[in-house]
């Protein structure tokens, strides 16, 4: 039998609670038993930054988090940028430039982005770069991708 | 109060994706996330054998795992076989021929149990002797692969036009060369994945990331022992695809199967390391090039022998000679040519197709090629070039009509940008100074099919349109998208015909039960096309709606225009009525109604190629030039790409986002073929089925990237544009590999250029210096 926890924690800005299995993922807690599908499983292994949500204001990628460490964390992933009153800057910068073709890798870029703009709301093309550099993308060639983290810097929400 | 609409073109606009703010909200659900009501999991189990019998498969103890719904092997089939020469049970029941064989499948409530379930199941085997490369396997004596190929050659084809003993007669100068292209892998981001769904009448429901929804019907109906008709395919949304679902793979069959016994959906999705052990591979090949020419550069035969490594069963791979040779017999004007190609059976993996299809593969050994014999008459790689570039409307010893190219225009514009001349003279005298970063550039050319390619009986697709009362127009289409754009192109040629907004375009890619047919996405001709059927059939409901508003306005049609969602007076712009208001009248017109709904098939005027490889198989040609400049270390052998100017004839700009989105990811692709991708595969198996250890390019790498569009007005395009997508994954890794020649007097014929290979390249060129 497997083992779980019961967890609370802040997802996307409300209160949660879930069983989180001690064998499994943030990933697959999040994919799982809340559905949310924008942070996507694309190596489980730490190598391509699909995965990327952001727990405590610092980018993780979720497929090597234990799900029990969600544990009292804020934690925030793509589909928490989507408000009410529109969407994030960063997700608008990316559509904007022509940053997503197959978009597969998006989520984990904006995520990631989203992280290097809250340490540093004015990324040179060179930080940007060395930021996303975990973040594999097979379609664009990675040039708008950076535009758009670039773009996003000035005016960016919160 | 007149209104006056100016007509606004939205061709070579700056449009932004249409999926692109589902995808940026995570509102799109790809096939990797799919769930249905009762869904099951599937796993297959895979031989760790390379060749061996199977003498038994136990799968008792899977069976009475808890929660295990269903266990299959070969014997739970109807035996059908698939791939391009049908030579692959999906699931292997008496012999294993390559790693990645399937021997057993199981589903069960979880991907856990299913993993639990797999390791449970035990195989005895007998191992057979093995061959992993094509010179063993084709030598006498060698281990047979398939019984009914004793020769252990899967496909040949070859073709002589001309007067080869002629051409050899007429050279100056002979030049041979040997390159031997690698092993890569296509890492869609999106892993392999299927979900299928049985009805109580025996029909199938397939979801499935492939790329020819049509053929894959009937292509996958023998595995299954059902009729085509009864297989229905729907194409979510995925993460990537580059050819490498152009064929049927076990795994689908497989799905199949488990959802047939169980009667329950069954989806069936790959580990990442599964994807890099069990997807097709860019095919391996080995050239032997032999090219002379005159004093004067003059090329005058061209003499290319090739075996391709199959692996263990036939796919797409074993047929890229069909493209290799194109770019082999037709690319730069040689007289007398031949072209010979052999794939032949290994216990290695088997390739499938790949973006750029066998001219990844020919670019670079020809590239590489054309340079030598620059050098070898001295004449620098421009000139040579120049001198022996197609002119347009070339008619190809294979009877290919190039039409409107630019492949000078290419190389002018590539070499002029890049100042290419007088760094590279420069460079070129710097090889024995001292120092440890030497600079060089490189160029590259290459030509490639931009309006399909008639390798089936038919290239068409078709498309069905409709308009409600609102002016909101829906198009269905036989085009797939797989992340490359189409919809958007499409809709923004529906747009320009019938003056709406792109917002209110709908567009339906997805399911075989409403799609009209098309061939699928490959060979660069789906905006071409589909870019044509959305073109010609909006063009009818435009006319329809004309023809109304005319008798509306007692105006003659070809006085009207539709701009911005109003009909206009064509000549002055003056708005007449709005669209949804003529639409709304042609509807509610008692025993006159009739709705604007249209439908189109275009069927390009290509040929196929006949049995001796002749015919004019696309409706277009285009050709891109690359120059990379680059740094190289001699000491580590890095190869920094510093910048890279491409030239490419695109035929007409439709939308300069979606363009450079594809250059610009074709570059980087190609630069992960040049300088660091390899599948590294020994004795059979797969070392290095992860991220980690197998290496695509990265943001960091990436080097700056200048990109010009020739504009050659392609007659029979749609707005005049050409196919674009695998040209510029075709053509950089050469001009990288000849870039590293000025840099260095170093040539390695054989990609990628690993800082290892390079290093040790500099090393012993160094020794042979003294
Ligand atoms: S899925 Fe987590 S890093 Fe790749
Ligand atoms: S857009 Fe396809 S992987 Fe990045």
């Amino acid at each position: 039998m497997s083992l779980t926890h019961k967890i609370t924690f802040a997802l996307n800005g409300k209160p949660v609670r879930a069983d989180a299995d001690v064998a499994s993922s943030a990933l697959e807690l999040l994919r799982g038993a809340f559905e949310l599908g924008g942070t996507k499983l694309a190596c489980g292994e730490g190598e391509c930054g699909a995965c990327t949500i952001i727990v405590d204001g610092r980018s993780r990628n979720s497929c090597l988090m234990p799900a029990v460490d969600l544990e009292g964390r804020e934690v925030l992933t793509v589909e928490g940028l989507w408000r009410e009153d529109g969407i994030d800057p960063v997700q608008q910068a990316f559509v904007d430039e022509g940053a997503i073709q197959c978009g597969f890798c998006t989520p984990g870029m904006i995520m990631q982005t989203k992280y290097l703009l809250s340490r540093n709301p004015d990324l040179t093309a060179e930080e940007a770069e060395r930021g996303l550099e975990g973040n594999v993308c097979r379609c664009t060639g990675y040039k708008k991708i950076i535009a758009a983290a670039i773009g996003a810097g000035t005016g960016a929400r919160d | 109060m007149d209104k006056i609409i100016e007509k606004h073109s939205m061709i070579g606009k700056r449009v932004t994706k249409l999926d692109a703010p589902d995808k940026a909200v995570a509102r799109t659900r790809y096939i990797n996330d799919m769930v249905l009501p009762r869904m099951l999991y599937g796993k297959i189990l895979r031989t760790d054998r390379v060749h061996a019998r199977i003498l038994s498969i136990d799968t008792s103890a899977a069976e009475a795992l808890p929660g295990v719904q269903a266990v299959i092997t070969a014997k739970d089939t109807p035996g059908g076989k698939i791939g391009v020469l049908r030579d692959n049970p999906p699931l292997k029941g008496d012999v294993v021929r390559c790693i990645r064989d399937e021997i057993a499948a199981v589903a069960a409530e979880t991907e856990e149990l299913c993993d639990e379930a797999i390791r449970l199941i035990k195989v005895e085997y007998e191992d057979l002797p093995t061959v992993f490369d094509c010179t063993s396997a084709l030598a006498n004596g060698a281990p047979i692969i398939h019984e009914d190929r004793p020769d252990n050659i899967a496909m040949e084809q070859n073709f002589e036009h001309g007067d080869m003993a002629e051409g050899e007669a007429q050279s100056d100068f002979v030049v041979e060369g040997a390159y031997n292209v690698h092993y890569v892998t296509h890492c869609n981001m999106g892993v392999s994945c299927t979900v299928a769904d049985y009805d109580t009448d025996g029909r199938v429901t397939i979801y499935t990331q492939t790329q020819y929804p049509f053929n894959v019907k009937m292509d996958i109906a023998p595995s299954l022992g059902v009729h085509p008709g009864d297989v229905r395919i729907i194409q979510p949304p995925v993460g990537g695809a580059f050819g490498s679902k152009l064929d049927v793979y076990p795994y689908e069959p497989i799905c199949v199967f488990l959802a047939k016994k169980t009667r329950r959906p069954v989806k069936l999705i790959y580990s990442r390391e599964e994807e890099f052990i069990a997807s097709p591979t860019r095919q391996p090949v080995e050239f032997k090039i032999r090219a002379g020419m005159k004093k004067d550069g003059t090329l005058t035969f061209r003499d290319c022998d090739s075996l391709l490594n199959n692996g263990g069963y036939t796919s797409w791979g074993a047929t890229t000679p069909y493209v290799t040779m194109r770019t082999m017999t037709s690319h730069y004007t040689v007289p007398n040519v031949r072209y010979r190609a052999r794939a032949v059976y290994t216990n290695n993996p088997f390739a499938g197709s790949f973006r750029g299809y066998g001219n990844v593969q020919a670019t670079w050994a020809l590239e590489t090629h054309m340079d030598k014999m620059a050098e070898k008459i001295g004449m620098d790689p421009i000139a040579f070039r120049l001198k022996n570039a197609n002119p347009p409307n070339q008619i190809t010893p294979q009877g290919s009509n190039l039409g409107c190219i630019d492949l000078v225009g290419c190389i002018e514009q590539a070499a002029a940008k890049s100042d290419f001349l007088a760094k590279w003279h420069a460079n070129n005298k710097a090889w024995a100074e001292p120092g440890r970063f030497k600079r060089g550039i490189g160029i590259a050319t290459s030509l490639h099919n931009a309006g399909g390619a008639k390798i089936h009986k038919s290239d068409g697709c078709g498309t069905m349109l409709k308009m409600d009362d609102y002016a909101r127009v829906t198009i269905i289409t036989g085009g797939s998208e797989i992340g490359q754009g189409l919809d958007t192109v499409l809709a923004q040629l529906v747009a320009e015909e019938l003056g709406v907004p792109m917002r209110d375009i709908t567009i339906i890619n997805n399911d075989s039960a409403l799609r009209p047919w098309d061939v699928g996405v490959h060979a660069s001709r789906t905006t071409y096309i589909a870019g044509n059927s959305a073109v010609r059939v909006a063009r009818k409901a435009r006319d329809q709606i004309l023809r109304a508003a005319a008798a509306h306005t007692n105006m003659l049609p070809d006085m009207l225009d539709l701009r911005q969602g109003h009909v206009v007076q064509a000549e002055t712009g003056l708005a007449l009525m709005p669209l949804d208001r003529i639409l709304r009248q042609m509807h509610f017109a008692g025993a006159e109604a009739e709705l604007v709904m249209a439908t189109d098939y275009y069927e390009p005027p290509s040929e196929p190629e006949d049995a001796n490889h002749m015919g004019d198989m696309s409706a277009a040609y285009s050709h891109a030039a690359h120059v990379a400049e680059i740094v190289v270390d001699t000491r580590l052998g890095t190869i920094k790409v510093e910048k890279i100017w491409s030239a490419q004839d695109v035929g007409r700009v439709i939308n300069p986002v979606g363009l450079e989105g594809q250059i610009e990811g074709g570059i980087a692709m190609g630069l992960g073929y040049g300088l660091s991708e390899e599948l590294k595969i020994v004795e059979g198996k797969v070392l290095n089925p992860s991220f980690r250890d197998y290496h695509v390019m990265t943001a960091p790498e990436m080097p700056e990237l200048d990109l010009t569009f020739i504009e050659t007005g392609d007659a029979e395009g749609p707005a005049g544009a050409k196919g674009i997508a695998e040209l510029p994954t075709i053509v950089i890794a050469p001009a990288i590999g000849n870039a590293l020649y000025n840099a260095t007097g170093v040539r390695i014929d054989h990609p990628p250029l690993t800082p290892e290979k390079v290093a040790r390249a500099i090393a012993a060129h160094k020794g042979l210096l003294g």
